[in-house]
């Protein structure tokens, strides 16, 4: 029915109005427009283009490239920077010989842990202060004092309470990782957009089915960028606290490589925490793209 | 505007063989006394109305003349504003505002069962409920697109689609189809005249398009300074053409009551001149 009125408008119209185009090529009177091979006018594309697969390892496989060259042709001393195939040379012994195996099991480890007790922690609060006034006025303030104490300088208090063993490097690590998932969580919960309030007052939802249907999957794109900050920053600490205060994992062994001069080890030690950095941002970054499908921006 | 017009009438002939089913009773909107204020300045300034059950009732001013604010009150959606007066509204109200607000994290068919009423409610399934509102409105196979994927006319059909699916006693619709480009405002139209008289619902439609109001409406209503300044019937049979003089003569009477001169209106009562 609806359909008759613009169909016989759009019909009827050009029939009327519109002149029969003129075969063959445009007269050179007056402005002519250019012709392009592509036929489509020519505009100047803003946006960045299309992303290609993988695009993202072009940087560090350049760096590597460079290095690898850079050593080769004896540009650097190995005592400052050894060559790309030392490290891996000192790797493959050290995993066959040596305590990398144990090292890089025991700080996979605590980063793990610590990064789920810092998640639900920080999903936890962020839901209580973002949904109520009440838990706002507990909790906001409280994170935003917590946040403006750098957590690194809580370490030596936290030896003191709990020890120098395995407890107190995981409640750094989570209090390291909540911040960020607090933070954004909370921001995004509490800018939800109030037109979405009035349509869920409308549709009479209740308070539960707002917040399942409406708070939490608007405020998704927020924890996501609080995720991604959340995983940088647990290996950031745990290269810190590895390397003052422990007996074993990937920054001790750094540091005591520091001690008897390998620079090979030192080199080593950075890059596997660069992979894993590197790989978990990734897997992040996937899990977004799959949850959040909905989204069709410049990233996508 | 005029050829448009024409198309219009000339397709409106053929809709006049639906009868309107009997009008199922439902409560009617009443408001005594509503006043509403933000801060010192008075919005609504007891604003006394009655309107029986199914009828259409089109509410024009310039903007800033309340228009907004009567809906939300109605709607309730006020919490925050001072008021006195009493409002009362039927059980099962929707509301369809300018934008369509579909949540653009989920898809077609899961906005528009956004709230909606469960299977105990009547026994049928809701999905399937909701598909069949897509359908009324035009949306068939639209079901699994995203909103984003969705034109500014069908986005506002799922908009109607949700507020049809909840069986409303009374549609508050605030300027539905003011973002809206002209040809697909008047398909929107025929689509809500058609909606409305199957299943009688209501309606209270905000609007500053004086067209959109006589062509639609049973009753207008033109506020001004917070008080309802014209009541006029508009008593002519649907579906209305665009050239009855009639409607000319309403269209002209609600201008005037906006303050704004008739100049070149499309209708056939030829230029005025005061």
């Amino acid at each position: 029915m609806a359909d008759h009125v613009s169909s016989t408008a759009v019909v009827t119209a050009p029939e009327r109005t519109v002149t029969r185009p003129a075969p063959g090529p445009v007269p050179e009177s007056g402005p002519v427009r250019r012709a392009t091979a592509t036929g489509r006018p020519r505009t100047r594309r803003l946006s960045p283009g299309k992303r290609r697969p993988y695009a993202r390892l072009l940087g560090p496989l350049l760096l590597l490239a460079v290095w690898a060259v850079a050593s080769a042709a004896g540009l650097l001393d190995p005592r400052v920077l050894p060559a790309p195939w030392t490290v891996l040379h000192t790797g493959a012994h050290l995993w066959t010989t040596g305590t990398l195996r144990t090292d890089l099991g025991t700080s996979l480890w605590r980063a793990a842990q610590g990064f789920a007790i810092g998640l639900v922690a920080g999903v936890a609060l962020a839901l209580l202060a973002g949904l109520s006034r009440i838990g706002e006025a507990l909790i906001d303030g409280t994170v935003q004092v917590n946040r403006a104490v750098p957590t690194l300088g809580l370490i030596p208090l936290f030896i003191l309470w709990l020890g120098i063993g395995e407890t107190f490097k995981i409640v750094i690590i989570a209090i390291v990782v909540y911040i960020p998932v607090y933070l954004n969580l909370h921001a995004a919960l509490a800018g939800i957009d109030a037109r979405y309030v009035e349509l869920a007052e409308t549709l009479r939802l209740s308070r539960w089915q707002f917040v399942r249907q409406v708070v939490i999957p608007g405020a998704l794109p927020g924890f996501f960028v609080g995720l991604r900050l959340a995983v940088t920053g647990s290996w950031l600490s745990l290269v810190v606290l590895e390397q003052i205060n422990a007996t074993d994992g990937l920054g001790y062994m750094m540091f005591q490589a520091q001690n008897y001069g390998q620079t090979d080890v030192i080199v080593l030690g950075l890059l596997i925490y660069g992979v894993f950095g590197f790989a978990s941002d990734s897997a992040v970054r996937l899990l977004e793209r799959r949850v959040l499908t909905w989204r069709r921006s410049l990233s996508s | 505007m005029a050829p448009i017009a024409q198309q219009l009438n000339a397709q409106q002939v053929t809709a006049q063989q639906s009868t309107p089913s009997p009008v199922p009773p439902a409560s009617a909107v009443s408001l005594t006394g509503l006043t509403r204020s933000f801060g010192a300045r008075t919005v609504l300034d007891g604003i006394d109305l009655e309107f029986p059950p199914g009828q259409f009732v089109a509410l024009l001013g310039h903007s800033g003349s309340g228009k907004s604010t009567l809906l939300r009150a109605v709607a309730g959606l006020d919490h925050d504003t001072v008021g006195t007066g009493e409002l009362a509204t039927p059980e099962r109200v929707s509301v369809v505002f300018q934008d369509s607000r579909l949540l653009p994290w989920r898809r077609v068919l899961d906005n528009v069962l956004l709230g909606a009423p469960g299977r105990e409610a009547d026994g049928r399934d809701p999905a399937e409920r909701a598909r069949a509102a897509l359908a009324e409105v035009g949306l068939a196979g639209r079901e699994n697109a995203w909103p984003g994927e969705l034109s500014g006319g069908e986005q506002q059909r799922a908009a109607l689609a949700r507020a049809l699916v909840r069986e409303p006693e009374l549609l508050l619709a605030d300027e539905p189809f003011g973002a809206l480009d002209a040809l697909t405002r008047i398909r929107m139209h025929t689509l809500l005249r058609e909606l409305w008289q199957r299943h009688h619902p209501s309606v209270l439609l905000v609007t500053h398009d004086v067209d959109e109001a006589v062509a639609l409406a049973d009753r207008v209503l033109v506020l001004d300074h917070g008080r309802l300044a014209v009541d006029l019937g508009v008593d002519l049979p649907h579906p209305r053409v665009y050239r009855d003089p009639q409607l000319g003569e309403h269209r002209e009477r609600l201008l005037a009551a906006l303050g704004v001169r008739p100049d070149g209106g499309p209708a056939g009562a030829g230029p005025q001149e005061d």
